[in-house]
């Protein structure tokens, strides 16, 4: 059962344990902002509010979604192991291998895209990387695969490492999700969510990196050996298997952060039920079977596969609405809760979860995904649940920890910095929103003069967004170099 | 109101009645604690909820795919019309060429690639899209469509595709069925 003791005593770092957490906060927090610049740059390069040239729009496009998706990976892995730690007994040293594969995969990407001139979008679509047109040559490509390659390694160690773990604790995954209760008996109100959550993503995100390294082997086979042709449609399928799995992976990881903080702000109680069970099972099958909802337009898909993508991402939604957003909701509602920045950034991320998923879901309907597929729709909901949604997660266990160091006040640019985060982070998705409404096709480093409007104002969100996250990254930086210390009453109860 | 309005008005409801009940929540929190009933109300709520939603998804589910919105791909699809889409980087081929289709009849577009994966997007007289299909290599994507409004319309390439990507256009008519002319 989740505690609701604010500070305790068994969630203690060592001091090797602070030094490789605080390494991983720091350097995810300097990679968010450095992202959220590029992804600036690009949406003022579209209204023309910023002169960048084709060449290196397509690099900043590559290098935002790969940054982007591999670092919010990285930063809620270090919530999930920073929890789970508490369960199960983790390596550091694992965890650590993980960091740095991760920085050598990264310098990889980098030196690829802004030295090789790789620009073939972080999905590296086949066979695109070896169409280059002259711009960047096969090695560019390979070279980037192999920075891929390298971060799912470290992926993959910290998930086995995780999964040793929990079998040595609970015997087996399936005890450790808590299989034993779906259908009856006493569920152990004991047994930790975070332990639920780790399982499905330990197991989840393994077969997804797996899948996403074949793709990446057979490519770079075809880079170097070009009569080696591959299957278009299979290595799509793998590559979209991947992708989806590894960003919903981070969600699931974040929400960790939700499970363990919400109950001690609220001062109520957060525990286990079957429903959860159930949610938890159902969204381990749903995650590995609804990416097909990204090959709709793929007409040479087996129909059934298609209808499979479809189903599964309305039941896709159940569990957020109906366990998770719903069970956070009935924890807040009178309890008590005073609003520190940790509680609002929980509750907001929970919202962005909430609401970003609802576009998200109409879009894989397959008659709306006909007009909405690969327009500005898809980055509209995909920001909305990521930059309102799992960021806030990681932000929020973020400033818990240093507030833990700091008396758990949070200063006044740090408060300015969440509305303007909030109003920003709005805008910015409306505008992508109601671009992908007017069919503003995503991607294009050129768009026509009727799409302009909406373009500024996403530049005007990815501003505000922009100084906002710089605002609380800075408390939080400035947190991490203070002493630990105990922090003032959460909420009124106490 | 066109499928993209549709889709916007059920987001935007959507979206504040997520937001209205989030404020509501909030609002209430710093009030006395909750009973014991009021939980117990609470689950009630939310079996309510669950069953409302597995209901709604399954009959939007039901009327979304039935018909099946994909044409099927191995049948004759008895397009009195054929137009053969090939993508290249960076342009389309459509034959015959120039295109022109008449409304009201049904169009069969046989898409492929020559080279890498582009997506194949129609757009309207209004600049939005009608309907789309991806462009790979190696496969022929079978798009059926019935125009109803004459006009010049637009393709666009909604595939990442390489640099000139956001250059790929291509233009084609449909004419009126009864005077065979662009209105």
């Amino acid at each position: 059962m989740s505690s609701t003791e604010l500070y305790p005593a068994n969630e203690a770092l060592s001091r090797n344990e602070r030094i490789v957490l605080n390494t991983y906060i720091v350097s995810t927090l300097a990679i968010f902002i450095l992202m959220m610049l590029f992804g600036l740059m690009m949406r003022m390069a579209q209204g023309t509010w910023l002169n960048v040239p084709l060449d290196r729009f397509y690099q900043l496009l590559t290098v935002h979604g790969a940054g982007m998706v591999g670092n919010v990976g990285l930063a809620s892995s270090a919530v999930m192991w920073f929890f789970l730690r508490k369960y199960v007994r983790l390596s550091l040293a694992i965890f650590a291998t993980n960091y740095i594969l991760f920085i050598l995969g990264v310098l990889a990407i980098l030196a690829a895209i802004f030295i090789g001139r790789y620009a073939g979008a972080w999905t590296f679509l086949y066979p695109l990387p070896v169409h280059a047109m002259g711009v960047w040559s096969p090695h560019a490509a390979a070279l980037f695969m192999l920075g891929y390659l390298l971060i799912g390694v470290g992926f993959l160690l910290f998930y086995l490492d995780v999964m040793l773990a929990l079998i040595r604790v609970y015997g087996n995954l399936g005890r450790a999700l808590g299989l034993q209760w779906l259908l009856g008996g006493e569920i152990d109100k004991d047994h930790p969510k975070t332990v639920v959550a780790s399982t499905m993503v330990a197991i989840t995100n393994s077969i997804g990196t797996l899948a996403g390294a074949v793709a990446l082997v057979m490519c770079l086979i075809n880079i170097y050996f070009p009569t080696v042709v591959l299957n278009a449609l299979l290595v799509k399928n793998l590559t979209y298997l991947f992708g989806h799995m590894f960003i919903n992976a981070s969600i699931y990881m974040g929400v960790i952060s939700v499970y363990e903080l919400l109950p001690r702000y609220s001062g109520r109680p957060y525990p286990i039920s079957r429903p959860f069970l159930w949610s938890w099972a159902a969204s381990l099958v749903m995650i590995l079977t609804v990416y097909p909802h990204h090959l709709m337009m793929d007409y040479a898909m087996p129909m059934w596969m298609l209808i499979m993508g479809q189903i599964v991402s309305y039941c896709a939604g159940l569990p957020v609405f109906t366990v998770t957003v719903f069970g956070a909701l009935t924890n807040v509602y009178r309890s008590g809760m005073r609003w520190p920045l940790t509680a609002r950034l929980l509750m907001l991320s929970m919202f962005g979860w909430a609401a970003g998923i609802i576009p998200a879901i109409i879009d894989g309907t397959i008659g709306v995904n006909r007009v909405m597929h690969n327009t500005q729709w898809v980055p509209g909901h995909f920001h909305f649940y990521l930059l309102l949604g799992v960021l806030p997660m990681i932000l929020a266990w973020m400033f818990h920890l240093v507030n833990s160091r700091a008396k758990g006040t949070d200063p006044a640019f740090a408060k300015l910095g969440f509305p303007v985060y909030l109003v920003g982070g709005l805008i910015f998705v409306f505008a992508f929103l109601d671009a992908g409404h007017h069919s503003v096709a995503r991607r294009y480093a050129v768009h026509l003069p009727e799409w302009l409007p909406s373009d500024h104002a996403g530049s005007i969100g990815a501003m505000l967004v922009v100084a906002g996250m710089l605002l609380l990254a800075a408390r939080i930086i400035i947190g991490l170099l203070k002493a630990p210390d105990h922090a003032g009453p959460a909420h009124a109860g106490r | 109101m066109n499928i993209q309005d549709e889709v916007w008005s059920i987001t935007l409801i959507g979206v504040g009645v997520v937001a209205l009940v989030f404020v509501w929540v909030i609002s209430q929190s710093g009030k006395s604690p909750a009973s014991e009933r009021q939980q117990t109300t609470a689950s009630s709520i939310r079996r309510w909820w669950f069953l409302v939603l597995v209901v709604a998804g399954i009959g939007i589910a039901y009327a979304t795919l039935k018909p099946f919105p994909i044409a099927n791909q191995s049948a004759n699809l008895q397009g009195a019309q054929i137009v053969a889409v090939v993508g290249h980087q960076w342009y389309w081929e459509l034959s015959p060429s120039p295109t022109q289709v008449k409304a009201g009849i049904p169009v069969e577009f046989d898409v492929t690639s020559d080279d890498v994966n582009h997506g194949f997007a129609i757009y309207g007289p209004d600049d939005r899209i009608v309907t789309q299909t991806q462009a790979m290599p190696g496969y022929t994507n079978r798009l059926l469509h019935t125009f109803t409004r004459p006009g010049k319309y637009r393709v666009l390439c909604l595939e990442y595709c390489g640099l000139a990507h956001h250059n790929m256009l291509a233009e084609f008519e449909v004419v009126d069925i009864a005077t065979g002319e662009q209105p």
